[in-house]
């Protein structure tokens, strides 16, 4: 008894569903019981007095059905692309004062603006130049090793000379230069959105040297 | 021999990478080579009385103790022995089924299976006794061990030595060796292709469903180069042994961050244009890497042609042009790990090719 009645608790409930005829799941569903079951529908036919639903009609739901779907999909998809460009960057900006030139020691790695914006200002008897703190092997920030005189990064032992020059560990290339330049109220500007690249011959462009 | 002298003897041969890793390929060459002889109970029980009395000693020392006792570092020791003992296991059962096959007896696993038990209560018993001890051990383990909190991230400052996590340290040596895309991107993907392409590569029926060494030499011993030299003892390298600025430290060795260590690399076209021909380096990068590009496309395409006509030609045979050279392939790339290392500590090597014009280095 058990295993006979199972199959007529889902066909009974299926035509019941399928009266409002506005959604298109149940309908495509409604005809497949129908065929191994033929005296069934018959039970069901006078509680469902609508009209009946065509292939052509099923079709054109089922188009609205995906054109709804992808316009749901699609604007998930959208805002979330947006939510990938905030409103609001906290990030220092890429252009900073750096202070007069007198500030800086001949000889002397400064790391004052290590932190905040990244840059190693050095100077040398000729003048001074901007080094990113970044290594150009896998983005870690090397340290500044004054006894050894170079630049030490913790994660895979690249080593760069005081002037960038990578010299040992994995790193490929030396540290990249920053624009720098002398303002007009006679402080030392330096641009990180302007980057010189050894390996490309950048470090004889003007602009990332400044001469004292 | 004093206290201090014996440390000293030990730090003076793990104070260098090549020492260490040439010393557990000799270990590994020296396992299988003689594998009846340390599968033995004795011999395998005198081996690990050998590390536990060497731990008991060396926890002494500070600098030992530092390291190891590390809340991270705790349970990978633990997994040193547990690694330790399963690969004595299945070594032990191989050769004991060898042996067996020899002789014309049957294998252990088919003694084993004419007995049969029921799931419950033979395997649902066991089971959640494991389950209630496992339970316990990890309360006792977070109670003892803190979770290593530090402060907060600091994208300005990397802390120093910074290190993956344990079981990526594999990875983060390699990239000691080899450009981040080589070592970060290309390996990693070919590692995990070549472990999926075992199956299709392998045609080898033999040892399935059973322990044995002998059926199956050149598949055990590839892959137990590749996950013990290249994996694990990698790891051990990256969590023991690597100290600040990612210098090598010895186990005893205070880890002073301003260890001064010479480590100058030179690639290979400054090797030829300037310290053989002592001409300069060329200015286009084509003629400049010419010999490295020739090298390493001779390493891939010459050296498949000679493995099928010597060493390997049974299994050249065997596996067919295309199963072969897929397989040929990923052996030689994995080999490429150990032979990277091997020249960067002989002649200071950095890169074989080196195009920083175009981001791609070997």
């Amino acid at each position: 008894m058990t295993e006979e009645n199972k199959p007529n608790q889902p066909e009974e409930k299926k035509p019941e569903t399928g009266v409002p005829g506005e959604t298109p799941k149940p309908v495509s569903e409604a005809p497949k019981p129908a065929a191994p079951a033929a005296p069934k529908p018959a039970v069901a036919k006078p509680a469902a007095p609508v009209k009946e639903i065509t292939r052509r009609s099923f079709i054109s739901w089922l188009a609205v059905g995906w054109i709804a779907f992808a316009a749901g999909t699609g604007g998930a998809v959208m805002s979330f692309v947006r939510y990938l460009f905030p409103n609001v960057l906290f990030e220092p900006p890429t252009s900073f004062k750096a202070g007069y030139p007198d500030d800086f020691l001949v000889g002397r790695v400064d790391e004052r603006y290590k932190n905040k914006f990244g840059v190693w200002i050095v100077r040398n008897t000729e003048g001074f130049y901007a080094l990113s703190t970044v290594c150009t092997h896998l983005g870690c920030i090397p340290n500044w090793q004054p006894a050894e005189k170079k630049y030490k990064c913790p994660c895979h032992g690249s080593g760069f000379y005081k002037d960038g020059i990578n010299f040992e560990g994995p790193a490929p290339r030396p540290l990249e230069r920053f624009k720098i330049t002398l303002a007009d109220d006679g402080q030392i500007q330096i641009d990180k959105s302007q980057t010189y690249l050894f390996e490309k011959g950048q470090w004889s462009d003007p602009d990332s040297f400044l001469k004292a | 021999m004093s206290v201090e002298g014996f440390k000293h003897l030990i730090d003076s041969f793990f104070s260098s990478p090549s020492t260490v890793f040439i010393g557990s390929v000799v270990g590994f060459g020296l396992f299988f080579a003689f594998v009846r002889f340390f599968t033995r109970p004795l011999v395998a029980g005198i081996l690990t009385a050998i590390t536990v009395g060497f731990l008991a000693f060396a926890v002494t020392d500070k600098n030992f103790f530092i390291i190891v006792t590390k809340p991270d570092n705790v349970p990978i020791v633990g997994m040193l022995f547990l690694l330790g003992f399963f690969t004595w296991l299945a070594f032990r059962k191989a050769v004991i089924n060898d042996l067996r096959t020899e002789k014309g007896e049957p294998i252990i696993e088919r003694s084993e299976k004419e007995e049969k038990v029921f799931s419950w209560p033979d395997l649902v018993y066991p089971e959640m006794i494991c389950m209630i001890g496992l339970t316990v051990l990890l309360l006792v383990w977070s109670i003892l061990l803190k979770a290593p909190l530090e402060e907060p991230a600091n994208p300005a400052a990397a802390p120093n030595p910074s290190k993956a996590p344990w079981y990526f340290l594999g990875l983060q040596e390699m990239l000691v060796y080899f450009d981040p895309w080589i070592a970060g991107v290309v390996l990693p993907g070919l590692i995990i292709f070549g472990l999926m392409a075992i199956p299709y590569i392998d045609n080898n029926p033999k040892g399935n469903g059973y322990y044995t060494f002998k059926e199956r030499k050149f598949a055990i011993i590839t892959f137990s180069f590749g996950f013990i030299i290249l994996w694990i003892v990698l790891i051990i390298f990256g969590t023991f042994l690597r100290g600040p600025n990612w210098n090598f430290f010895g186990p005893f060795e205070y880890w002073d961050p301003y260890k001064v260590e010479s480590l100058v690399n030179v690639n290979l076209s400054e090797f030829v244009y300037i310290k053989w021909l002592g001409t300069g380096l060329p200015k286009f990068w084509l003629t400049r890497e010419f010999l490295g590009i020739i090298l390493v496309l001779a390493y891939f395409a010459i050296t498949p042609l000679l493995l099928a006509k010597t060493v390997l030609k049974k299994m050249y045979l065997s596996l067919g042009l295309f199963r072969f050279n897929i397989m040929v392939f990923l052996l030689l790339t994995m080999m490429t790990m150990p032979i990277k290392m091997v020249l960067r500590w002989a002649f200071n090597l950095k890169y074989i090719i080196a195009i920083p014009e175009y981001f791609f280095n070997i």
